[in-house]
Parts: structure tokens; sequence; C-alpha cells
């Protein structure tokens, strides 16, 4: 066996035997370093007379590409150990929970009302608001409500004097808007509103309205019908919703309708929830009354509206199953969190 | 209003079930609340009478009964205290069928007894349970009970909408009826009745404007012992009203059945003459019920020479009321304009039947007929000798028959649909309103001739005054649900939406993001707890409250926010994060006259938060909130708003918020809200456990946002410098951050704080601050010559300024 074989031989089988990274080099230099012993024979080839230099030459690079490759590779298997043992060591158990994954919820009426919004919203609808204590006229009397009229009855208002109170309904907002905005006009008006109720499961003294009103030419009964049914499947997702409308009296409206639809629990069969009737009362509706427009100097003659208002937190109700108006104002955090 | 069906359907009677017929009267507008049977369920129960009555041998509480049931007398053992011979009871014989038992031959005590006698609430009729249900003396033995009783019938109660009082009447309902089902109206024809004698009474109407017609008539030698028939106590029993003596119920009894309220005076105890005027301030009237009012200055008086003898319209007074003894009366049949009774009841805190319907209004042309039906059920049941109707009337204040124009055009516009003239002429016919066609002239759009009818209602239908009440008419005849449904045109025009407005959902949003909840509390809150927290400002009080708990308006929406947390706190939530948005509500100060323009609604956003950073979790330290917490959800909110720079927070003190951990937040060197942690003699008096942190922010200071404008960005390196710097405690981050950005120049594009540290290695009044200064050129790369002149600057001010000392 040649010198150079055994040097091989012996570099490759302590290139095999190195157990790490560092001692892989220390076979490198041994070897193939600037003193090292195959460097050391090719130094040693001038040695050697001239027609032998290229075989040996080329025999002893060999040799050092053979010990590069044998290097190489043990490296790469080194390294990958090394890489596998770390990875092994860092595990970590995925499923426990992550940091800062707190995120709180809207109310479930705020999240009924943006709803709301989004749908008129998206038909053109502005959203306004108003001041939540008006004055007698905005909130009664250009409504088509004077002083004894036997329909204050259904508004048991709280007052702070004769003139100023706390509003029963979002209607001032429009009669706020249609006095200073020609139309066309197509507003939806959310907000609170109060009424001498103390607190029960089906009673609240202060809740939630939304109005709406659209007044243009030729604004008929059919549009009011076309918008208030649309409004109602799309909210409750359902497009067979059955909805009926019902004569009724609202000061500012004529013709007056309340409107129900089929109950959303047991799809119109009757149940607790519909009092065995099989509707739930959603709304009250109507074509904008004459008068109420001459008050906010809109000439009725040209012009034709209809206006509907309904209260999200029974919608919110309905939709999410609350079965106590009171549990919206405690603000229990067990309840907010069922609405994340 | 409650009423029986049988009555109904002695009117009209059309082939429907109770359920079809009150959904039916649901569907024309007047909403039926529910009804229920006017007895229970059950068979075998007749007219029975007791013959004679004996002690239970063995009991002392039972008695041994002979009952006639017609056929045959039967042994029947009773343990009723009324039982006695001569009464005529409901009696169930064997065999008949209660809604809980089947009555059966049986012992009791030994006894054989044939048959149960019945209480009112054996039958279903009432709770009575007192006695066995007594039956006039002259209630045929052997009738089936039911059919004797007219049982066979349901009470419905109908909740009226204001502008329908016409229905407040059988008549009215059975007109509505007859409507809907488009059938005949059998209608009791009222004769006139003759005067027997002459007497009557002076009458004078110094308020023509509230009373402009009194009917009266006097009526003599009533027999006083004289008993209301069943048939008609039956019928004011399923309305709710008890039955009194034939003359009340007469009156209550025309009341239900024609919609006009009567009165009847003893006649022995009017004075001189009845005037009917407005009252004074301070005058007094004992009424019907023995209550005595006094009176504002706005009330419709009925006197005599006496004074006043009622409040009109809504309760007669006692002095002059029938009693037991009353031979000769005078009946008021008066036409009340509704203003003039409108709310009158309700200010003294009174609600009667007549009030309902005089405020709703009452058929103005009503009243003859209804005296004389009056005095038609009083002859009969308890005779008497009538004397002429007089009517006082100035019709100079009477409603006028007035017609009301209705275009065709008019119809379709407004309904969104053609309607037939012929169905409209139909429709109007079944209302029994009068129309005429007018004379066609070519007046409509594009000149083509409009079809315009004249319409005239009857006088109980006062309330068609313009055309829309013809229209809404109509629509409601012809059905709701048969009108067409479409939804509405319009042009498809771009809404602006400013992008420099930020909405509240965005700030909402964000909160929910940092794991806040949103809460609703009332706008109303508790003075007291209001005053602790906001002591500077005078809420505005509401004259009406539910309790002292929601007494005045909030003046911040702290008040209802700590209630909520408290509310969780004490259900083992300790880790509460809550914020609402809403109107806050103030006055100027020393208010006296407050109008709609004195007041401010200001919407604000606002947050209580107390206990653990995060929930509680296996990563992260379980240490409480503080301050620079909860200051980080208001900075993030005011970041979204583009501009943070413009917003400041400075130490200050609240009266709400503990002194030294409390802030006012500024934009623009204005105060728009505050953040700081409660003051623990609050938080101690409220019995909160944990200490909670505030914030509060008025909206419309974070609702605008800077439009983004974009910078270059620096193509050359930048570089950081890092020093530590002493200084005494009450030198605020803010003041070094400000002295270095006027030193360092305008190389310096960031600075960082990144350490505070107090304790070991530094004088106990002093604190060291970690500072991490970037440079960076928009044009070139800095020189180290000119980084550090610009180190060497920051270093002088903060000596020469704050009395900084370099830390080494």
């Amino acid at each position: 066996m040649s010198d150079l074989e055994t040097i091989l031989e012996t570099a490759q089988s302590a290139v095999a035997d190195s157990k790490d990274v560092a001692s892989l080099d220390d076979v490198r230099v041994r070897y193939l370093g600037k003193k090292g012993e195959l460097t050391g024979l090719l130094k040693g080839l001038g040695r050697l007379p001239a027609e032998d230099r290229p075989a040996a030459g080329a025999d002893i690079n060999k040799a050092k590409e053979a010990l590069q490759e044998a290097i190489q590779a043990r490296k790469t298997t080194l390294e990958d150990a090394a890489f596998s043992s770390q990875i092994e060591s860092e595990s970590i158990d995925v499923t426990l929970p992550g940091r800062n994954a707190d995120v709180g919820a809207l109310h479930p009426v705020t999240q009924v009302l943006r709803r709301m919004e989004d749908f008129f919203q998206s038909v053109g609808y502005d959203v306004v608001e108003g001041p939540e204590i008006e004055d007698d006229y905005h909130n009664f009397e250009a409504l088509n409500l004077p002083e004894h009229h036997p329909a204050r009855a259904m508004h048991d208002t709280f007052y702070f004097n004769p003139e100023l109170l706390l509003r029963t309904h979002t209607s001032p907002v429009q009669v706020r808007v249609m006095e200073t905005q020609k139309p066309p006009i197509r507003i939806i008006c959310p907000g609170r509103v109060y009424r001498v109720d103390p607190p029960d499961p089906s009673h609240l003294p202060m809740f939630h309205q939304v109005e709406g009103l659209v007044i243009d030419r030729n604004i008929s009964f059919a549009d009011l019908k076309g918008t208030v049914i649309e409004f109602l499947r799309v909210f409750f997702e359902k497009e067979d919703l059955q909805v009926r409308f019902r004569p009724s009296y609202f000061p500012f409206t004529e013709p007056s309708a309340e409107v129900d639809v089929q109950c959303v629990h047991c799809e119109g069969n009757g149940c607790r929830v519909c009092s065995q009737t099989g509707w739930l009362e959603v709304m009250g509706s109507g074509m904008v009354h004459p008068r109420v427009l001459e008050y906010a100097g809109i000439d009725s003659e040209e012009f034709t509206g209809f206006a509907f208002g309904m209260g999200p937190d029974r919608l919110a109700m309905l939709r999410y199953g609350v079965d106590d108006l009171r549990h919206y104002l405690d603000n229990d955090l067990r309840f907010l969190k069922q609405f994340r | 209003m409650k009423f029986s069906e049988a009555w109904l359907r002695e009117y009209v009677n059309p082939d429907l079930s109770t359920q079809a017929l009150v959904d039916q009267l649901t569907m024309a507008g007047l909403e039926v609340d529910g009804f229920e049977p006017v007895a229970a369920e059950f068979t075998g129960i007749v007219v029975g009478e007791i013959l004679d009555v004996n002690q239970h041998p063995d009991a002392d509480k039972l008695v041994v009964c002979r009952v006639s049931d017609g056929i045959e007398e039967l042994q029947v053992v009773c343990g009723a205290p009324n039982a006695r011979a001569g009464i005529k009871v409901p009696f169930a014989q064997v065999g008949a069928r209660l809604p809980d038992l089947k009555i059966k031959k049986a012992k009791l005590r030994g006894v054989e007894s044939n048959g149960m006698l019945c209480s009112e609430r054996e039958l279903g009729i009432s709770d009575q349970h007192e006695g066995l249900m007594e039956l006039p003396l002259d209630a045929p033995v052997g009738e089936n009970i039911r059919d004797y009783l007219n049982l066979n019938d349901a009470i419905v109660d109908l909740d009226l909408t204001p502008n329908r009082s016409d229905c407040l009447s059988m008549l009215g309902l059975a007109r509505e009826t007859g409507l809907v089902n488009a059938l005949d109206v059998r209608v009791h024809d009222v004769p006139a009745i003759p005067s027997i004698i002459e007497d009557t009474f002076p009458v004078e109407l110094v308020a023509p404007d509230a009373c402009a017609r009194f009917v009266g008539r006097v009526i003599k030698d009533i027999d006083p012992t004289a008993e209301t028939p069943l048939w008609m106590k039956e019928k004011l029993r399923r309305s709710d009203i008890r039955s009194i003596d034939p003359i009340v119920d007469v009156t209550n009894f025309v009341m239900l059945e024609q919609g006009q309220p009567l009165h009847a005076y003893d006649l022995a105890k009017l004075s001189g003459s009845i005037v009917v005027r407005q009252s004074k301030a301070g005058e007094t009237c004992t009424l019907l019920d023995d209550t005595e009012v006094t009176l504002h200055d706005d009330t419709l008086l009925i006197t005599d020479d006496s004074g006043p003898i009622g409040l009109a319209g809504v309760m007669g007074g006692l002095s002059t009321s029938v009693t037991a003894e009353t031979n000769d009366i005078f009946l008021e049949g008066a036409f009340f304009a509704p203003t003039a009774i409108a709310g009158r009841a309700r200010s003294y805190g009174m609600s009667t039947d007549a009030a309902h319907r005089f405020e709703r209004g009452v058929d103005w042309q009503g009243q003859v007929r209804a005296i004389e039906r009056a005095t038609e059920l009083l002859m009969e049941i308890a005779g008497g000798k009538p004397g002429p109707v007089t009517e006082t009337v100035d019709s100079h204040y009477l409603p006028v028959e007035k017609s009301v124009e209705l275009r065709a055009s008019r119809i379709a516009r407004v309904l969104g649909v053609d309607i037939d003239n012929s169905t409209v002429d139909d429709i109007l016919a079944r209302l029994g309103f009068h129309a005429m066609v007018m004379d066609v002239e070519a007046t409509g759009e594009g000149g083509l001739a409009e079809h315009t009818w004249e319409v005239s209602a009857p006088s109980h239908r006062f309330d068609i005054s313009i055309e829309a009440d013809l229209i809404e008419e109509i629509s409601r005849v012809y059905g709701y649900n048969n009108l067409p449904v479409r939804t509405p045109l319009a042009s498809l025009a771009m809404a602006p939406k400013p992008e420099s407005d930020l909405s509240l959902n965005r700030i909402r949003d964000q909160l929910v993001t940092r794991g806040y909840f949103e809460a609703i509390t009332y706008s109303f809150v508790d003075a007291k707890l209001q005053q602790q927290l906001d002591p500077e400002q005078e809420p505005i009080a509401l004259a009406n409250p539910l309790s002292a708990e929601m007494s005045v308006m909030r003046t911040t929406i702290w008040t209802g926010l700590l209630k909520s947390l408290i509310y969780n706190v004490n259900r083992q939530q300790d880790r509460v994060r809550l914020f609402e948005s809403g109107l806050c509500f103030s006055q100027p100060p020393n208010q006296a006259d407050l109008k709609f323009d004195d007041i401010s609604q200001v919407r604000k956003i606002a947050g209580a938060v107390c206990g653990r950073r995060s929930e509680e979790n296996w990563a992260d330290s379980s240490e409480a909130i503080d301050f620079y917490d909860v200051k980080g959800d208001v900075e993030s909110i005011l970041a979204l708003s583009g501009e943070p720079d413009h917003f400041e927070f400075s130490a200050t003190t609240h009266p709400a918020l503990q002194a030294g951990q409390s802030a006012a937040i500024l934009r623009d060197g204005e105060v728009v809200g505050h953040i700081g942690l409660l003051d623990p003699r609050i938080q101690q008096q409220l019995d909160i456990r944990y200490p909670v942190f505030l914030f509060e922010l008025i909206i419309e200071s974070v609702t605008t946002k800077k439009l983004a404008q974009s910078q270059p960005m620096s193509r050359f390196p930048e570089v950081r410098r890092d020093i530590a710097v002493i200084v005494e405690q009450t030198i605020t981050s803010r003041q070094v951050r400000d002295c270095v950005h006027l030193a360092a120049g305008d190389a310096l594009q960031n600075l960082k704080l990144f350490d505070v540290y107090q304790g070991k290695g530094i004088d106990p009044n002093r604190k060291s601050l970690a500072l991490g200064l970037t440079f960076q050129d928009a044009s070139r790369t800095l020189t180290d010559d000119e980084i550090n002149n610009s180190m060497d600057r920051v270093v002088t001010s903060l000596e020469a300024q704050l009395g900084a000392s370099l830390r080494n």
C-alpha cells in the first residue's frame, strides 16, 4: 500500500470518527490544511521525476477530492443531527393558549343596530342622530300630536318641565331633518328613546328605536310594503318570511299599519314567543300624514312619503333568543360574552 | 274595551267562529288583545230551587237541602252559608260534567246527596266562591243554565286606537263587523218617547266651545225598588261594569250600546238651574266615588246654584247623585268637545269610561237618540213618567258637516295601485259615506279628466276631515294585504363620504379588539353617586323619575359604568373591562327656566376597568392593570386620528380620580377628556374590591382624522445613540422629550424612552431615564461629528434646563 492510500484511509476513518463539526474541522486541517499531510504530498511532487509528476499529482488530487467529499458528507450528517437535537429540545405544547387573545364584544343591541344601518345604507339611506332631550314641539306637536291628544297617553313621557322631555321616539329627528332638508329624503334615525315604564322582562324605561323616512315624488304605500318586507327578510335571513300589514293608528302617518312577521321561533305554528298567534308585531309604519309634511314646509301635494319605526332591542331578542329585556342593561359579562 | 260576542251577534252575525271573528277585527284595525269564554265548559247544570233546608245530623257546617229540578225533588248536601229555602241556584245534576269533576250520587258524612249546588266560581263565571250563586227568583226551574244565563258567549278584549272612538260602542262594532263581512246590521229603532209630564229643568251653556249641546229630560215617579233585569246585568258584567241600580245601569247600558255617556241627577237634589262652565282654580267638588278634588282652572264643570255638581264628561258629583231612594231624575246627554275633556281626568289621577269616550270624541248628533233609548229602557224596567226632551244648543260651536274631496289619481298615487272607481263607490257606500261624483272637468294631469268624489261622512265618523282620511278608509277596506308591493325607485347618486371622518364604529371596534365589552347603561342615574363623581355640575333632573336611582341625567358615563362594574364584581367577575358611548347632558349653572337651547348634549365614550392585565393564563404575569395599561388603550384610539401629536396628557386633579394618578386629555390645548384611578375614598364607599381605572373622551375630538400624506423615505443610514440621564422624580418624561427635541436638531428622527429606573444606586429623590435617539438625514449620510455635536447639545441642555446628570 502506498503512502497515499494509507493517508487517505487513515484520514477517512478520522472523518468517520469525528463527533462534531469542530473535530471534523481538525481532521480537515490535519490533511488538507496548509501544513496538512495531503497538502504535504502535493508539495513533495517536486522531488519526483518530471515524467512521474502528472500521474502522481492526479492521484493525490483524486485522494484530496475524495477526502473533501467525505468531509462534506460528514459535515452534513453532523449538522443535520445537531439541528435535529436542537429541534427536539425546543419542542413545545402547541395546544397551550396564545398570548393576548382576549377580545371583547359589542353589545347585542349595537350589533343589531349596525346590521340595520348596513342594510339601509346599502340602498342609499343616510343615518341621522339627534338630541335625546327634546322639546314638546318636535316630539309631539310637529308630529300632529297636539297637547291633550289621546294618543299621547300611548307615550308615557319623562318630563323635565312642561316644555322639555326625553324623546319618546326618534321621530323628532325626522322632523329636524325635514325642517332643514328638501326632498328627496331617505334617512333612518337610530337611537335611545324613553318611556315611563318600570323595568320588567318585556319593558324598559329606556330602549332603542330605528325609524325610517322616505319622501319623494310618487312614494306610495306599495313602496312602504316593499321596503319593509325586504328589510325583514334580509334581517331574519329568510326569503319567504311571511309579513302582514294591519290597519292601525299613529297621528303622524295615514294610512298607518302595524307590521307582523310570521313567528321566527315556531314558523307561524303558534308558541310561547308569539302567544300562540303565529305572528309577532315588529314595526309601526305608514304614509307620512300631510299635516306633518306641511308643518315642515314640504308641499304635500307634490311629495309623498312613508315612515316606519321598529325596536332593535326586541329584534335582538328574536334574533338571539334573549328572554328578558333587562339583560341588556345589566351588562353582565357572562351575558355580553355570548355575543363575541 | 271588553264586550260580549253574543251581544255583537245580536246586531250582525257573520258565519265565523269566535277566533275567525276576532282575527277579522284585528285585521280591520280593531286590535283584539284576546278573548275568553264567559263560563267554564260544563254540562248538566240547570236552574234549581231550594225547597227546604235542614241541618246535617253529623256535620255542623253542612246542610241537607231538598231541591227541585223542575221534574223531581232531590236531596242534596251542601256546605254554602247562603243555602236557604226559596232561592234559585245553579244545580249540577247527577251525571253533570264540570271542568274538574263529574257529579255522581254520593254519601256525605252518611247522608245521600244527588248532585251539587254551585257557586259562580264552579261555573267559571267569576272568582266568587263565598256561597251559592243566587239566580233571580223568576228563573225558570229546570232550564239549562247555559241557555238561561246565555253562557255560550265569549268576552272579547279590544285594544282600540285613539282614532276609532266610533267603535267604543256595540253599534260601532256592529257597523264595522257588517262592513268587513258585507252584511246588514240590525239596528233597534229608537222611538221618540212622548212626554207624559211637562216638567223640564233649565240648562245654560256659558262655555259653548266646550259644550255646544246639552240634551236633558226629567223623568218622575221611578220605582226605586225595581231590579235591573238579568240580561242587562249580564251584558254590563261582560263589559266589566258593575250593576248598581236600574237608573245607573240604564245609563251605562246606553253608553255601551250607543257610545254616548249619560248621567242621571236626582232631581230633588238639584237646585236652581244647571250651568255648564269652566272651573276656577281652587274650587272643589266631591265626586260620586266620595273623593274631593280641588280643581285647576281648565276643567269644564256642571254646576247648579249650590256650586259644582260634576266634572263634565268625567264623573258626576256626590251631592246630586241618584240613590236607592231616588224617584225623580234629570237625565243628561251632552256633547263635550274632545279638547275640553282631553287630559282632564288624567290630571286628577282619574280614568273613567265617560272621559275615555269624550276625549276621543263621541257622535255629536247622538245625544237625543241616547236619551230616548235610556227613557225607553228605564220605563220598561222601573216605570216613570218622562217629561219632554229639552235640547240646549249653541249651533255655532257644533261641528259642521263637511264634504271632503277625493281624487282617483290621489288614491293611485298614495296607495300605488289603480282601484276601480266602482270599487271605490262600493267601499264608500259600505262605510255609510255619502259620495257624489263631481262634475268631471279637465283638471287632471295632461289636461285629462280627473275622477273626483265629494264625500261626506256620517256624524259618528267625525274623524274624516281630509282626503288622506278617506284614502286610509279605502285602503283599510280594500285590504292592506291586497295592495301591491314594490321597492322605491331612486337615482343611483353616490353619497359623499369624507375620508377624514373617523366613525364611532371604528373606535368601538378598537376597544373591542383590546378586550373591552360594550355596555349600555341608563341615561338617567343615581343623583347621589353622580354627585360624588362630578360634583361641579348641576345635573338636569327629571320631574317624574321612576326612582331616586334614575332621577338625574348623566353628566358622565362613569356613573352608569361604575354600577355595571360593581354588578359584575359582585358576581365573581374579577376582571372587568367595560366601555360605553352615548350622550351626556349638562346645563349652565344656576339655570332657572331651562330651555332646549340651554342644554348641551355631548356624545362621549368612556371606559371602566379593573382586575388583571390579561385573562388568567399560564404565560403572562398575573399583575393588576395600572394607569399605563388604560392609557395605552386610550392612546390606541387617539392614534386612529392619525394625529396623536395633537393630544397631550396633563397631570390634573378630578373629584372622581386619585390625585397623582389622573390626567386631563387635551387636544390642541383644549380638555377633551380625563383618565385616572378612581379615588380610593369613593372606591371604599362603593365597596369595590379592586382599584378601578376610568377614562372618558368627547367623541367629537377623535372622529376626525388626518388624510394621510406620503413622505419620501431616506436612502441614507440611520444612527442610534443611547444615553441614560438622572433627573429629579418630579421631572416628567414630557419635559425630557421636549428638551431633547428642541436641542437635538432636525436630524433627530425618533426618540425612544426605553427604561425608567428608580432604586438601588440612585438618589431616592431621583430617577434614571434611558433614551434612544435615532438620527437620519434625507439627503446624505450624517458624520460622526454631526451626531456627536447633537448629542452634546442634548446633554448640555438636559443638564442646564432639567438639572439632569449623565448616568455612567
